[in-house]
């Protein structure tokens, strides 16, 4: 099947995002080959950067309001458990306006996967910003540098009971296409963070290549390994960058759980 | 006694008076009489004070009276708060192990219960068997009430029942009526569920909200029988959106909240119009503004229903003044969302919501399921420009890609905001809306009751209903109920004004929202109002109709 529509890209030319709309075409060619029905997957997307990624690719798809496309998605794949169900969100989406769908999502353990485009700003705003922003960032609405700290969003999604925590690096595009795979196969809520620099407005291409390292041998079923490498960069420090799966278990997801017949 | 009766039963919460004045409509309803209950009660568990009063009548009347027939009291505040309202001639009926006093019949509920190794909730049996036997009901009616109500140690409830029966006296005869046949008693909550079950709702998402939570928690509970999903998210916003993708995805979903709820979902309206993804959202309303009062009832929603959406969003509003409306409002409601794939706003209030009424089961027969514009063909595009502004609906998982948009889009789905595009999308959805408009002069959107040839002509809105129909036959005046809001019945409305000489509205807020609602269409009304939370007493209203 052809996944690339006709639009236009409006991305800033050299963008980060190319590179994760052509990895996850990658994957769609290999899911397709491997028996995937291509028109049994619905992705959805948040308002924001990211969310350009709904015009150029030719899949059952919703373009939903900034920050609700986690709630939107739950709804679709209860309506068609059949589906497969992706959300590409940004970070201001979905750490800022919608948290509290990807918390509650992580908490059912819905079966659906979230990829975060994570860029450490509000972009498409002129910069702006967000959760994961660091301490002092100057955007427009800070001139002098914003006071809050940023939070670490895969410690929250881990806490919040995601039976799948992981994060790539857009600099490496194989373990891009690597996670991008692994979280669709994962049956129940899949935690995808993509660190995906801003080349116009906050450009960290070499501070994460300086940093990230990909995690080997990570033992996925153990709550504390999980919790040691997701805080050994918390947002704030400057550490090394695990990327890789943090944790990976399997739970019954709340689609089976949902439509199980009463015992009654 | 007379064959139009209002009986007040009240205690603290948790006494379960509303169980006892449901048993009492029951009995009632059994013997052939319309019912109607309004239910008073404060936003607490325990203590305070509650109470439902019953009117029962050879004919539909769903209104309150200041005067009451009988009260009972499970405590000593509901005969300091009601006494004054009872008739001279009234029954009291008490519990003498609470309560000192001299007038009325006595019980001493919690001794009979204690010797006959009862629970504290067979109060209520004590005290509807001691009501059936002062108005001289027969003990088969009412054992076949208890049977049919009361599930668990039935038994023991009838050896109560029958003690207390016999120990008492029947002080009156109810009147004979000619008895109503086929009526089911629903709260208006209750019908609306079954209307939308009826329209084939398979998914409802609702966040608690009084007075609307009883649709989620009556759905809940028989899910199994109305083979219908619930679900309770984390908050209103994420209701909404869940139900617009479940939608998005082919499913019958409906959502339902009050006011501040409501609010929530707004963004997500506009969602549902720009997507064109077809919703019912239930809006009961409770007292405003902000958390107001959530036990008690103000209809000072209607300005924000009918304007609520950002940009030009195509959306029907209608209302319901009783549960029969809700009954064929909330099936009406969910075929209108599918036929037009548009949000659909179904406004209730307070009293609508958890009041009881008799409702015509002969209704249900006729409540279908619409089939919607579906797609068939190749080259699907979901947004696809047509005549009367309605492309045919495909969903994910068929052979066709379907692409929502929340931005401006082409007919595909493709994000755009190129001017032509834009400017034909934009009349696409105003070519819908009209279709709507046509739609609704179809369907009529009014009920008109009363003389032709009124020179009065009186808007209620919910529950106001009721006493307008009442008062209307006294005075002869002619209600005009537009059961359609938005678009609104304008031409039909027109007709039933033609030599009408004064215009009233009747509703429960403080501002004359309908009245400046239908201002918009030229229409001059003089707003009656009340704003205190409860609605209007027929007597309050008489008084101010003679003055008319």
């Amino acid at each position: 099947m052809k996944y690339q529509t006709e639009a236009k890209i409006t991305w800033c030319p050299g963008c980060s995002n190319f590179l994760i709309l052509r990895a996850f075409q990658d994957v769609l060619f290999e899911l397709e080959k491997e028996g995937q029905n291509p028109k049994e997957i619905v992705f959805l997307t948040g308002i924001g950067c990211h969310g350009k990624i709904f015009d150029y690719l030719n899949l059952n798809s919703f373009y939903a309001l900034h920050g609700r496309s986690i709630a939107t998605a739950q709804g679709i794949k209860l309506a068609n458990p059949k589906l497969k169900v992706i959300c590409f969100v940004g970070d201001g989406d979905c750490y800022n306006e919608g948290i509290e769908h990807l918390i509650f999502a992580a908490k059912r353990n819905s079966d659906i996967k979230v990829f975060v485009h994570n860029n450490r700003n509000f972009a498409l705003t002129v910069s702006q910003f967000t959760a994961t922003s660091p301490k002092g960032f100057k955007g427009s609405s800070t001139p002098k540098g914003s006071i809050e700290e940023p939070f670490n969003p895969l410690e929250l999604v881990f806490s919040a009971g995601a039976t799948f925590v992981a994060r790539t690096f857009t600099g490496n595009f194989e373990h891009l296409k690597k996670m991008i795979k692994e979280a669709i196969l994962h049956e129940g809520f899949a935690f995808l963070e993509i660190l995906q620099p801003c080349i116009t407005f906050f450009d960290l291409t070499n501070f994460f290549k300086e940093r990230v390292y990909t995690l080997e041998n990570q033992d996925f079923e153990s709550r504390e390994k999980a919790q040691e490498k997701i805080r050994e960069w918390d947002y704030k420090n400057d550490g090394k960058i695990p990327i890789g799966i943090f944790y990976k278990i399997k739970k019954p997801t709340f689609e089976q759980e949902f439509f199980k017949p009463s015992q009654s | 006694m007379e064959k139009d009766l209002s009986i007040l039963i009240g205690g603290e919460a948790g006494q379960g008076t509303r169980l006892a004045g449901n048993l009492i409509a029951n009995l009632f309803n059994k013997l052939g009489y319309f019912v109607y209950v309004y239910e008073d009660y404060q936003s607490l568990i325990r203590g305070g004070h509650n109470f439902s009063e019953i009117r029962v009548a050879g004919e539909k009347k769903e209104a309150r009276k200041k005067e009451i027939d009988v009260l009972i009291a499970f405590d000593k505040n509901t005969i300091f708060l009601h006494q004054k309202r009872l008739k001279k001639d009234g029954l009291l009926i008490f519990n003498a192990d609470r309560i000192e006093q001299k007038k009325g019949i006595g019980i001493f509920a919690d001794k009979i219960i204690k010797e006959e190794g009862g629970i504290p909730q067979m109060i209520n049996t004590v005290f509807i068997s001691a009501l059936s036997k002062a108005l001289g009901i027969s003990f088969e009616i009412l054992e076949s009430v208890l049977k049919e109500k009361i599930k668990k140690g039935i038994d023991l409830n009838l050896k109560i029942a029958k003690r207390v029966y016999e120990t008492l006296e029947t002080k009156t005869k109810v009147a004979k009526i000619r008895p109503l046949a086929n009526s089911l008693l629903l709260t208006g909550n209750e019908a609306c569920a079954l209307g939308m079950i009826r329209a084939g709702l398979e998914f409802y998402f609702a966040y608690p909200m009084t007075p609307a939570t009883s649709i989620l928690n009556f759905l809940a509970q028989k899910e199994e029988e109305l083979k219908v999903k619930t679900f309770q998210p984390e908050s209103e916003i994420a209701v909404i959106n869940m139900a617009i993708g479940s939608a998005f995805a082919g499913k019958r979903s409906a959502v339902g909240s009050s006011g501040g709820g409501f609010a929530l979902m707004v963004e997500a309206l506009s969602l549902a119009a720009q997507t064109e993804t077809p919703i019912l959202i239930v809006e009961s309303q409770r007292a405003g503004p902000s958390t107001g009062m959530p036990t008690y009832n103000l209809q000072g929603d209607l300005d924000f229903v009918l304007g609520a959406g950002h940009g030009d969003v195509t959306k029907f509003v209608l209302q319901a003044g009783n549960a029969q409306d809700a009954l064929f409002l909330g099936n009406l409601g969910l075929n209108l969302a599918w036929r037009y794939q548009t949000p659909v706003i179904l406004l209730l209030d307070k009293d609508v919501s958890e009041n009881t009424f008799s409702v015509d089961s002969k209704i249900l027969k006729g409540l279908k399921i619409e089939k919607p514009k579906l797609f068939f063909g190749k080259n699907y595009q979901r947004y696809k420009i047509t005549k009367d502004g309605i492309s045919p609906l495909a969903f994910p998982g068929s052979d066709f890609i379907v692409k929502a948009n929340s931005y401006e889009h082409d007919e595909s789905g493709i994000t755009t905001d190129d001017e032509k595009i834009v400017q034909k999308m934009q009349e696409k959805r105003k070519r819908k809306f009209e279709s709507m408009e046509k739609e609704v002069e179809k369907l009529g959107g009014i009920e008109v009751f009363g003389k032709n040839s009124a020179k009065v002509a009186i808007f209620p809105i919910g529950i106001s209903k009721g006493v307008a129909i009442e008062l209307a036959k006294e005075f002869n005046f002619k209600v005009i109920f537009p059961w359609i809001l938005k678009p609104f019945p304008e031409k039909k409305v027109k007709e039933e004004l033609k030599g009408v000489k004064k215009v009233f509205t009747l509703e429960m807020n403080a501002t004359g929202q309908l009245a400046n609602y239908l201002k918009r269409f030229g229409i001059l009304a003089e707003p009656i109002l009340k704003y205190t939370g409860r609605p209007f007493f027929i007597d309050e209203l008489r008084e101010k109709f003679k003055k008319i």
